[in-house]
């Protein structure tokens, strides 16, 4: 008998559910993501924003006092025994060194992903699809243990030294690991397959014909290349550069691993205003700076994307 | 002019560029090298990672036999699978929501909250979840990384069921409905059986995500909720050995089954 009334408030709930307009139905299937995500994905950069413009507590944390501190601090120095100010280079220094190294990685990314990508599409299907899997594992596998490994390959003993010894280029181990040398190839190493996919994609769907048409008009491999490849395969490089350059600006681990925490990048310096800094308005401020930095990026490729997609119309 | 293509016996292969081959090779064997040397030198019976002496799993039984090791990879798989189960329920309430209905004013807008884990950088997210639970006192351990990692599963989950459910055509449905099948019999036995290989590569990839995170996690962590990555991270810092490679290995192991999973998943819907 229970249960029978269960059943019927059961389809009660069902039928006031269904029976809702299709816009009010999409509202509750969204609001469970839309709190979890607000509440702790949205929130907490509200706050840090708020952060941003405080005063850092003795032993971290903040004091509720509104101050543009953190975000003077970035170029300026205070002198600690007359108080004035003086300006400084060594926080934009960090943000120049990011946005190089960033930029390096998408250079390098670029000149092995796009020949790679194209190599790759021009196979038969079933080596496509072999290749493109193997470009695919590494781009979801565990980063840190991929930077770590990295680390094994330019240790002083390491395998990339005994070869640079055993063929002559060297007699004593250079010292490849923590150089900026080694975080750019690690940024390369790390979101190489975040150039190469996209590219991909956008040559896979090229109509060779035009390839062929081509060729029959004169033109050499290297005009091909220039005026239809490269043309035809824009939004896939335009981007895999921008899946390059985001996460190689904001990152951790490879200036970290193997930049041995003496050559910094913004991601470093945040990580360390919230550690043994504790300095954390600073922090939030050199966050506040990434994100911006990430947005603009991101407005810029939008804008290209969307004229791109005009223009094809 | 033409001479290029005159040249050699071979016959010309229009597609064919010199070298681009060659940077293939170099393409993956940068990818993979450093994971062979790696995984190689977890195998060495000596305590070294540079020089090879004897075949061996000693490294691997050691690895197994520490206490800290086995917390660790208890927390993270009880953190990925707590995490996976909740952020691929609310992907796919999610995907229903903004999938095969009525376009809504604010429809993009949902889109780019449900994705917004995607575009904020992995450090900022983790400074300021840091920032954010220790102003709201939220002290539940292993709760907090589940609680934040849910957060950036989220989308992980989401995109794979969109893709899926998008291309889903709603006949099936329709004649479920004309066979009198109520909602809820509609949703169990028509909508969600086409939809769980979409499910399964969602949940297989936040699963993933979670297991690798580092970042996120090393911040919002307190002592007794450190994970595998978090582990390995400080043995790294304070120096190598095999140990480190065969718990590296492993979790690179556990990664690429699942990755492949969910590729072979979503190649299937593509046949």
């Amino acid at each position: 008998m229970a249960e029978r009334h269960d059943a019927a408030d059961r389809a009660t709930w069902i039928d006031r559910f269904s029976s809702l307009p299709s816009a009010r139905r999409s509202l509750i299937l969204l609001s469970p993501a839309f709190a979890l995500i607000g509440a702790f994905g949205i929130a907490p950069l509200g706050l840090i924003l708020v952060y941003s413009f405080l005063v850092p507590g003795t032993y971290g944390g903040v004091v509720w006092e509104f101050s543009f501190g953190a975000y003077i601090q970035f170029l300026f120095e205070r002198d600690i025994f007359d108080g004035t100010l003086a300006f400084s280079s060594s926080y934009l220094q960090i943000g120049a060194r990011s946005v190089i190294l960033a930029g390096l990685a998408v250079v390098g990314c670029l000149l092995i992903g796009f020949p790679t990508a194209y190599f790759i599409a021009t196979r038969s299907p079933g080596i496509r699809n072999i290749l493109i899997f193997l470009v695919t594992v590494p781009f979801w596998t565990n980063l840190l243990v991929r930077t770590f490994s990295m680390m094994l390959i330019l240790r002083d003993q390491g395998p990339l030294n005994s070869i640079l010894m055993g063929i002559g280029i060297t007699e004593q181990p250079l010292s490849l690991l923590y150089t900026d040398f080694a975080i750019g190839l690690g940024l390369l190493y790390s979101f190489l397959p975040f150039m190469v996919l996209p590219i991909y994609a956008s040559l896979e769907r090229i109509d060779f014909r035009l390839v062929e048409a081509a060729y029959d008009l004169y033109a050499n491999r290297w005009r091909v290349l220039q005026r239809i490849l490269i043309p035809l395969s824009l939004p896939g490089i335009a981007g895999g550069c921008f899946l390059v350059f985001i996460p190689s600006l904001s990152s951790f681990l490879a200036p970290d691993l193997l930049g041995g925490g003496k050559h910094l990048m913004i991601g470093n310096l945040i990580a360390q205003q919230f550690g043994t800094a504790r300095n954390w308005p600073f922090g939030s401020a050199a966050a506040m700076i990434l994100l911006s930095l990430v947005l603009i990026a991101l407005m810029i490729y939008a804008r290209q994307a969307a004229r791109r997609d005009q223009d094809a119309v | 002019m033409r001479s290029d293509m005159m040249a050699g016996s071979r016959p010309y292969d229009l597609k064919r560029y010199p070298g681009f081959g060659f940077m293939a090779a170099v393409c993956l064997g940068l990818l993979y090298l450093p994971l062979f040397v790696l995984v190689f030198f977890s195998f060495n019976e000596r305590r070294s990672v540079s020089n090879w002496s004897e075949f061996s799993l000693d490294w691997y039984a050691k690895a197994l036999a520490n206490d800290a090791i086995r917390q660790a990879a208890t927390n993270s798989f009880l953190v990925a699978t707590v995490a996976t189960i909740a952020a691929t329920v609310l992907a796919t309430a999610a995907a229903l929501a903004t999938t095969r209905v009525q376009r809504f004013r604010g429809l993009t807008a949902c889109y780019a909250v449900i994705n917004s884990p995607l575009m904020v950088p992995e450090i900022v997210t983790a400074v300021a979840l840091l920032s954010f639970l220790s102003l709201i006192g939220l002290e539940l351990g292993v709760g907090n990384v589940m609680i934040a990692h849910t957060v950036f599963c989220v989308p992980f989950a989401y995109l794979p069921i969109r893709a899926r459910l998008h291309g889903m055509d709603t006949t099936l449905e329709q004649a479920a409905a004309d066979l009198y099948a109520d909602p809820v019999q509609t949703f169990r036995h028509v909508t969600l059986p086409m939809l769980m290989p979409g499910i399964i590569a969602g949940a297989a990839l936040a699963f993933v995500i979670s297991l690798d995170d580092f970042i996120i996690t090393q911040m919002v962590a307190s002592a007794g909720a450190t994970t595998l990555p978090v582990y390995i991270y400080s043995q790294v810092r304070m120096g190598v050995t095999p140990e480190v490679n065969a718990v590296s290995s492993m979790l690179l192991g556990v990664s690429i089954v699942f990755v492949s999973m969910a590729v072979l998943l979503r190649k299937k819907e593509t046949a």
